[in-house]
């Protein structure tokens, strides 16, 4: 007998439809675990993560710190710059430590997205077949499109800013001129567009890291049930500070309040 | 007098058939009725019509063998909270509905005919290390291993599991984090689980890789489906014996 | 043409003589035993993985035995077993209140109606101590104390307090016990695991059963399974009245498909009936769900005193209510035995005093232990059976009266075993509800599970191998003629039922016959009334298999085939549980005939004329009787009394 639907309306072509095999190969048992191959695990792969994620936003407080410096005037800040790159002399060379930072933050962004992209990948593989209805937006939506898509805009605007006041090629003041200048140059009042874009991007941060940081404590193993109010809250808290830490300057010079 | 209602379900013949969704119009429903005898009704129906009935999985109906599956308008087990299938009834419905049926979607859960899926892969997880070994006979008396309350509760949380996957059809990335993380949990927190602990999360976390489910990302999708309500806490516990492990080895 | 004819009775030849403490160890010592290198080259096929049959395939992989194992569902955690709720026995006696084996042997004994095997029963309580010491070292998260050791509860009416539970799931958490072992030794290779597969044919080859015929559900490839010895451990037979406490997939197939083959069937009629279920609410009802015991602890059951007074319970006032159950047994008051209160219930219901739809059913009332304890303390204890039957019912409990009534909930008889399990047919063992041998005429509370474990993890494994050390076995090939032989019985039977393509439901014959069967062989059965369903049964059975209709194919999943199947055999059953019921005109524990009771109406037994096993021999025509006479040496029979 065949497969048929006599009588029955029309099919529904909009559902995308990939089938899976019966008869698929069984998966291979897992081979006895060997040491490292944790961290290859998906559970592994997120803890690289979490604590990728950790360097990260402790290297945001120490930078948002040192950008809420503008505030205490022009002399301030840039001394400041200046001793970034001159921290452990003489007995590290100049700008040694601040090579390792930043060669520490650069291996970090790359395993935290390498590690995003691979979970996101395996995802896509877990799921060959799509819903048709979607459930009402529920917490996950947050926690996939605000991380893995917001995550792409940070990564951006990350190219952009260390093009911006690293690198200087695309400042309006170039790559010589002092901190204070490029900063006050960039968010001048006529380059409302670019405070615009940084300011969005600072909430991106912001958005990602308020279920970043609760979520590396639980990938790290910490959360419990009587901890979970109170990690959430410290998440919030973090990123609050932080979106607003780094807001205010550039939105302070735009209207004007540094200049 | 009953309701009017419309179900979408996806018919799919067999593993290597496409599959579509096909509507079908119900009658006379009663409120009463629980959504499986809702499905029982339209079966009855397309028998005598000559038409192949809607197949799909249950057995003890009263939400304890895992067996009702069923993604009901997008959300694994309906709309009721803490809830299976077999246990959701149709005054939860109203007359004129539209209600939209699917099975369990992941593609570590090939679909064997209409709404019915391979679970196996959920058996697979717990060979890899889902036990105690205690062979029968080797037992010490029971009072023997005392156990304090609370470890017992927070295991009892765990161990309600029924292994129904509807976790994995919630989840984004199509993990079994909450299934294999309850089993993690249960065995860990008691004594007789300790002498196995890393050696069973480790293998138990490297089989669920094998099997091609996606990877935890803190969604907590999971629990808010879970009929049982398997605390998101267990996915925390298991990371940690995960951790320890790998600094163990 | 007679009903049926009496043959030689049977004698249980295995349990040995002497005190009774003595002879389970003596039996282990008789038996012969198999040498751990040969064990590697015995095959045993399991079929069932409940409690009975999960811990029987565990343990006998963990011996070395190569073992195969069966179910229908998706997967093994799944078996029935994991529905109960209560509780289990043991005679540990950790509360100090004076259990013993003996005491737990005597109240199985007694609550069994003293239709039930001494040394069997003895057994079982002597076992009941190892098993709860096992499933707490796979680590079954039993109900603990504050100090940490083990929570007891008393259950069922007993004195002593010697039932352990963990919360509302024990059978749950025993079965996932036994899954987890049965997992690892699937890891470990020594049990292959066969999940939807469904046991059609027994194989037997000289008198022996020598293996299985069973069919993928998944494919419909009808397969063949041969080994040196076939364990049945497929769960009861409840689902003949198609509405009961079971699942849904509930058979008798493979227990009658042996029976056909020359295993005997024992106490058919006998049928536990548990009265405090969720009634049905309307035609499209699909099963019934159980709601604990314990809630008879402190609701109160009652009825209007008036016929078809429908006004809402909350309107009846207080003296036009009959709490009849503390009327007529002051004593016990609601919580007399479970076939007691199903009985009142039915009785009432008869009178057309029953509520809710189609006046099927009591009320259960907890405004009196509201008022008295508080709604919190209620809620502490019943919250979540309150919530289930909220969920049910879209009633509250808190609001209105609950509503229950009888249902159909578990079945003492199967096939004969002897005291080690075996059947009458050499080579196949019967273990867990699918056989017969240890509840008698009625099941205590918490003891299914105890037994299940019992047989599948200690009893079975030791007994078996006396008969595997009876080996090497011939090998049997695929192409033995009583192997392509039993292979063909199940494709001509499957080929017939696809062609009949008649115009009514296999749920339609199904529900027919449950009716049928609820309404002559449930709670109160009759000379007239057993005769005119064994009529009707036959002529239904002619109209199913003229008239039947399963769409598609075998090739395929194909869930109205495998329904088809499974209500052929419980046709077959049912005519047997009507002829067994007849036969026994006596009332004894779950089995009640009118014509045998009190004046007062209460169970009347008749120990001289029936104090056996009727064991019944499958001819094809009118079943034989084998009677196997039960003898009391340790306990003395006495009449229940609950007033
Ligand atoms: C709702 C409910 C509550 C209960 N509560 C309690 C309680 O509190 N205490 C207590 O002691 N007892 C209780 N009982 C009784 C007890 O649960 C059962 O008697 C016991 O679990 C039966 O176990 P079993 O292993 O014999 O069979 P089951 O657990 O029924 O297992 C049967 C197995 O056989 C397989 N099978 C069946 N037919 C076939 C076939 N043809 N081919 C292949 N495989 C097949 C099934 O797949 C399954 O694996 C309760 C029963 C019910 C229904
Ligand atoms: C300023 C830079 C960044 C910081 C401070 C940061 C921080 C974090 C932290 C703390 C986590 C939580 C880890 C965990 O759940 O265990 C996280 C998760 C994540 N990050 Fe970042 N991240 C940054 C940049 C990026 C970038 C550039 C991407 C994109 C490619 C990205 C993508 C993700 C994703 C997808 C997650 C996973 C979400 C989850 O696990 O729930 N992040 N990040
Ligand atoms: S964790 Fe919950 S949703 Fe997942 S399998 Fe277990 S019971 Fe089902
Ligand atoms: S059918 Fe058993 S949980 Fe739903």
């Amino acid at each position: 007998m065949s497969w048929t639907y006599p009588g029955i309306g029309h099919n529904f072509p909009d559902v995308a439809s990939r089938s899976n095999t019966v008869t698929a190969p069984r998966p291979p048992r897992a081979a006895a675990a060997r040491p490292g191959s944790v961290y290859r695990s998906s559970v592994g792969k997120k803890a690289v993560m979490a604590v990728t994620g950790a360097i990260l936003v402790l290297y945001l407080v120490a930078h948002m710190v040192g950008n809420l410096k503008v505030f205490l005037g022009r002399a301030d800040f840039d001394h400041y710059a200046h001793w970034l790159r001159t921290i452990g002399e003489p007995a590290l060379p100049h700008r040694v430590f601040l090579t390792i930072v930043e060669v520490v933050l650069t291996v970090a962004v790359i395993l935290h997205m390498w590690s995003a992209v691979s979970l996101a990948r395996r995802a896509r593989r877990a799921r060959p077949v799509r819903y048709a209805v979607r459930p009402a937006a529920r917490e996950h939506r947050y926690a996939t499109h605000v991380m893995r898509y917001g995550g792409v805009v940070i990564l951006l605007f990350v190219i952009w800013h260390l093009l911006d006041l690293t690198f200087g090629a695309v400042n309006p003041r170039g790559g010589g001129a002092e901190p204070y200048d490029k900063v006050v140059a960039d968010f001048a009042p006529s380059h409302w567009y670019v405070t615009a874009f940084y300011v969005i991007a600072v909430i991106m941060v912001g958005l990602h890291l308020r279920h970043g940081i609760w979520s590396a404590f639980q990938t790290l193993g910490l959360g419990r049930r009587r901890r979970q109010r109170g990690l959430r809250l410290f998440a919030g808290t973090v990123a609050a500070l932080l979106v607003i830490g780094f807001v205010s300057v550039p939105v302070m010079v735009t209207i004007g309040v540094v200049s | 007098m009953g309701m009017k209602l419309t179900l979408k379900i996806w018919r799919q013949k067999d593993g290597a058939d496409k599959g579509r969704m096909v509507p079908y119009e119900l009658e006379d429903i009663s409120p009463d009725m629980s959504f499986l005898e809702m499905l029982d009704v339209l079966n009855e129906r397309l028998i005598l019509d000559g038409e192949d009935p809607v197949a799909f999985d249950h057995d003890c109906r009263e939400g304890i063998c895992g067996m009702c599956s069923l993604v009901i308008d997008g959300t694994p087990h309906g709309p009721q909270r803490a809830t299976t299938t077999c246990q959701l009834h149709m005054r939860h419905f109203q007359d004129g509905d539209v209600i939209t049926i699917e099975p369990w979607r992941a593609g570590a859960f090939p679909v064997i005919k209409d709404l019915v899926v391979d679970r196996t892969a959920l058996d697979r997880i717990i060979q890899a290390g889902g036990y105690v070994s205690a062979p029968t006979g080797s037992a010490p008396d029971a009072a023997a291993i005392p156990v304090p309350q609370a470890d017992a509760h927070d295991a009892f949380d765990a161990a309600t599991c029924i292994g129904c996957g509807a976790c994995v059809a919630a989840c984004p990335n199509a993990s079994a984090m909450l299934f294999t993380a309850a089993k993690v949990t249960h065995l860990g927190l008691l004594p007789q689980g300790q002498p196995e602990r890393y050696g069973r999360v480790t293998a138990m976390v490297a089989q669920m890789d094998a099997e091609g489910f996606g990877g935890c990302t803190n969604t907590g999708e999971c629990t808010a489906v879970c009929p049982k309500g398997i605390p998101f806490e267990t996915i925390t516990r298991l990371n940690a014996d995960l951790l320890t492990a790998a600094r163990r080895s | 043409m007679d009903l049926f004819t009496e043959g030689e009775p049977i004698h249980d030849t295995r349990a040995p003589d002497g005190p009774i403490e003595e002879r389970w160890d003596q039996r282990r010592f008789g038996g012969k035993l198999v040498n751990p290198a040969n064990r590697r080259k015995l095959s045993v096929i399991v079929v069932g993985t409940g409690l009975a049959g999960g811990s029987a395939a565990a343990t006998l992989g963990e011996l070395g035995y190569r073992v195969k194992s069966f179910c229908y569902q998706d997967s093994p955690r799944r078996a029935h077993s994991i529905a109960a709720q209560g509780g289990i026995n043991a005679a540990k006696n950790y509360r100090n209140d004076g259990d013993s084996i003996q005491r737990l042997f005597y109240d199985t004994v007694k609550g069994g109606d003293y239709r039930s095997r001494e040394s069997n029963v003895h057994r079982l309580a002597q076992v009941s101590v190892e098993i709860i010491d096992q499933c707490v070292a796979q680590g079954v998260p039993f109900a603990r104390e504050y100090g940490g050791l083990l929570d007891t509860r008393s259950f069922g009416g007993v004195q002593v307090s010697r039932t352990f539970y963990a919360r509302g799931q024990t059978g749950q958490q025993l079965l996932l016990g036994a899954y987890q072992a049965l997992e690892r030794q699937v890891a470990a290779g020594t049990v292959e695991m066969f999940t939807r597969h469904e046991m059609l044919e027994l194989i037997v080859i000289d008198g022996v059963a020598r293996g299985i015929v069973a069919r993928d559900m998944v494919t419909g490839e009808i397969e063949t399974h041969t080994a040196d010895a076939v364990v049945l451990a497929s769960g009861g037979y409840g689902n003949v009245f198609f509405l009961s406490t079971n699942a849904k997939g509930c058979n008798v197939t493979a227990t009658w498909r042996a029976h056909r083959k020359g295993a005997l069937f024992a106490n058919p009629c006998y049928t536990q009936i548990h009265p405090t279920c969720i009634p049905q609410s309307g035609e499209h009802q699909s099963k019934l769900t159980l709601m604990s015991e314990s809630l008879r602890n402190d609701g109160r059951v009652w009825v209007p005193v008036a016929k078809g007074d429908t006004r809402a319970p909350g309107d009846i006032p207080e003296d036009e209510r009959d709490y009849y159950l503390e009327r007529r047994y002051p004593s016990f008051g609601n919580l007399v035995p479970r076939d007691i209160a199903s009985r009142a219930a039915k009785s009432v219901c008869d009178e057309g005093r029953g509520v809710g739809p189609g006046g099927l059913g009591v009320y259960l009332d907890f405004a009196e232990a509201i008022a008295r304890l508080g709604r919190d303390a209620v809620a502490n204890k019943y919250g979540n059976l309150f919530e289930m039957y909220e969920r049910i019912t879209g009633e509250d409990p808190f609001e209105v009266p609950m509503r229950i009534y009888p249902a159909v909930h578990y079945t003492m008889g199967g096939l004969w075993v002897d005291y080690d399990l075996q059947s009458t047919i050499p080579g196949l063992f019967v273990i867990g509800e699918a056989n017969f041998s240890d509840h008698g005429a009625n099941r205590l509370g918490a003891s299914a599970l105890m037994q299940g474990l019992a047989d599948g993890y200690f009893v079975l494994p030791n007994t078996i191998s006396d008969y595997l050390s009876g080996g090497p076995f011939e090998k049997v090939g695929d192409d033995h003629e009583a192997v392509v032989a039993a292979r063909k019985t199940v494709t001509d039977r499957i080929e017939r039922l696809l062609s009949i393509d008649g115009d009514r439901t296999p749920d339609s014959f199904h529900r027919e016959l449950g009716a049928l069967m609820w309404e002559y062989c449930g709670m109160e059965r009759t000379d007239e009334g057993l005769r005119k369903a064994l009529d009707r049964i036959r002529e239904l059975r002619t109209e199913f298999w003229g008239s039947v209709k399963v769409p598609g194919e075998n090739e395929e999943l194909n869930q109205a085939l495998e329904k088809a199947g499974r209500i052929a055999d419980f046709f077959e059953l049912a005519e047997l549980m009507c002829v067994d019921a007849l036969h026994r005109a006596e009332s004894c524990g779950g089995h009640f005939r009118a014509e045998s009771q009190t004046p007062d109406g209460e169970a009347l037994r008749d120990d001289e004329n029936f104090a056996y096993v009727a064991a019944w021999e499958y001819t094809g025509e009118a079943p034989v009787l084998h009677k196997e006479n039960l003898e009391y040496e340790n306990v003395k029979m006495v009449q229940r009394s609950y007033k």
